[in-house]
């Protein structure tokens, strides 16, 4: 074990679990105010139940040796999970690792279905989904499963996370529905500031999540840090200009959207490709992202906060490019199409249909089952009342005027009449 | 003439809007207000600080309208703002003395009667 990689891998970590509050940020200022708090629980939330459930079940179903398809149960319960090295950190630093992106990638799915989905089934979906989408997926491709034997580039998490995300929020939306309001009258952003903010946490955070992947403190982690700085540059510079082409105004939302973009983008990429390569894909990235989420919103797919088109298509974008632009003088493994070795084009095609195609499937699944067990949508009503008042009993803005304060042991009093009694002088506000 | 002020529920404006400007009332004023009408109880928890909220947002439309448009304008808020639970909100058609319209001067019945769309200078 090697002092240097722990400390490293110990910021990392933390760092990846900051996306997550810093995910529920940029979800929450783009929806309106009254379902504020429930987007950001939607993030929020994972970090428990996600992160319980990696902990149990999900990392040895990922991580233990297994088969090609799916991992053993040797690790259940963190059983053997300790001290012990796991290439040159701690096995328990590593499943932590791990679980921070469990986390995220269920976290990343709620963006399709903000505004309408009853919490609780969305804690039981975010929770299966878990166990049975992202741990399969994660082994195929990092646990030594099928796709890392076909010599499938995901540096950290391309294709594993967002085209994963992005597939069951695609199938989640569809089966959801539309919120009521939808493409029926405006539903603007309540918190523009919020959006901007998260995706600023969500790049920080990033470092962590690409450098972090390296499993090291070493050469490849700085490659892929650095190509985390340049590629979302490049994404949003093009973003912008387009912007500005477009309508001649440089929206800030976009801005925000861009970031993420490119950092999606760079994800499979980071520690595969040379610095300049990792511009031209950043730059590359913004165009299908871009001209995709227009599209979008002119259909009937309430895929909400638009995780196809940053997600997906970023997500897609980066993986096919990580096969042409692979450069083995940078990453010591493998060459992309440009390079000589057109092959692995194929190959990154191939990882991300076969992850579409199961995610969609299983997502679809999950769904379909718990919709016979509990109510997936809101009533209505709370969809008009908002979710923050229906699900949670609590409001992102509250104001107190008119707010009676139960006591337990007296009747109710006005909160202010309460202020007078216990300040005599005229009251304290 | 008549002052048509109506209070509803906020997630219903749009739809009152809507059918506002297809009984073609065309001037209104609204604003954001909080009352309460007999709504079932809301309850919010804060780190175990139980409230009652008694007061919900509401929006606020005043309309002035000549007579023989109050009962379009009327049934317009009526279809529109109806949910049929408790909450709804009320319309008040209140009669009004003098009415003048800043920009002109006009008076009364041509106050509360919308222009025509000026034809653009050229």
């Amino acid at each position: 074990m090697n002092g240097c990689d722990i400390a490293w891998m110990l910021v990392a970590t933390s760092l990846v679990l900051m996306m997550t509050p810093a995910l529920g940020f940029f979800y929450g200022g783009l929806v309106r105010g009254k379902n504020a708090l429930n987007t950001i629980m939607m993030s929020f939330a994972a970090l428990g139940f996600v992160g319980i459930a990696w902990a149990l079940l999900g990392y040895t179903l990922a991580f233990d040796a297994g088969g090609a398809l799916l991992g053993g149960l040797s690790h259940a319960l963190l059983r053997g999970v300790g001290l012990e090295a796991q290439g040159t950190i701690p096995q328990v630093l590593f499943m932590a690792y791990q679980g921070s992106f469990a986390i995220i990638t269920a976290a990343l799915v709620s963006g399709a279905i903000v505004e309408r989905m009853r919490f609780s089934a969305y804690l039981a979906f975010i929770t299966l989904w878990c166990l049975l989408v992202y741990a399969p997926v994660a082994h195929w491709v990092w646990g030594g499963g099928w796709l890392a034997g076909l010599g499938t580039l995901d540096f950290a998490g391309g294709t594993v996370v967002h085209v994963n995300a992005a597939a069951a929020a695609l199938v989640a939306a569809l089966l959801l529905g539309p919120r009521k309001d939808y493409a029926r009258r405006a539903i603007l952003p309540h918190n523009v500031p919020f959006t901007l903010l998260g995706a600023g946490l969500l790049w920080f955070g990033w470092f962590g999540f690409n450098g972090g992947s390296a499993l090291g403190a070493n050469a490849s982690a700085a490659l892929a840090f650095v190509n985390t700085l340049l590629a979302p540059a490049a994404t949003l510079s093009v973003w912008t200009l387009l912007d500005l082409g477009r309508s001649g105004r440089a929206t800030a939302i976009g801005a925000a959207t861009a970031a993420v973009v490119g950092l999606v983008a760079v994800t499979p990429a980071a520690g595969f490709v040379s610095p300049l390569a990792a511009i031209v894909l950043g730059g590359l990235a913004a165009l299908p992202s871009y001209y995709g989420l227009l599209w979008r919103a002119r259909t009937r797919l309430d895929d909400s906060l638009d995780v196809v088109a940053a997600h997906g298509l970023g997500g897609t974008v980066g993986a096919l490019l990580t096969g042409v632009l692979a450069q083995k003088a940078w990453n010591g493994s493998a060459d992309g199409l440009l390079f000589g070795n057109p092959r692995q084009l194929g190959i990154q095609a191939l990882a991300v249909a076969i992850t579409i195609a199961f995610s969609a499937a299983m997502t679809a699944g999950i769904l379909k089952l718990l919709a016979m067990l509990m109510p997936l949508r809101a009533e209505p009503r709370d969809e008009g009342l908002g979710l923050d008042v229906s699900q949670h009993g609590e409001e992102a803005y509250a104001r107190d005027e008119g707010a009676i304060l139960i006591l337990p042991d007296a009747g109710p009093r006005r909160v202010a009449e309460r202020d007078l009694a216990l300040a005599p002088e005229g009251g304290r506000s | 003439m008549k002052l048509v002020v109506a209070i509803v529920r906020p997630e219903k404006l749009s739809e009152v809007l809507e059918a506002l400007f297809h009984a073609e009332v065309r001037g209104l004023t609204i604003s954001r207000v909080q009352g309460h009408g007999g709504e079932t109880e809301r309850v919010e928890t804060y780190r175990g600080t139980t409230v009652k909220m008694e007061l919900s947002e509401k929006v606020r439309l005043e309309i002035g309208v000549s007579d023989h448009f109050v009962e379009p304008t009327v049934q317009a808020v009526l279809g529109a703002a109806r949910t049929g639970l408790v909450g709804d909100g009320k319309v008040f058609v209140l009669p009004v003395e003098k009415v003048y319209r800043i920009r002109t001067g006009e008076e009364d019945q041509a106050a509360v009667t919308p222009v025509e769309a000026p034809v653009a200078a050229s």
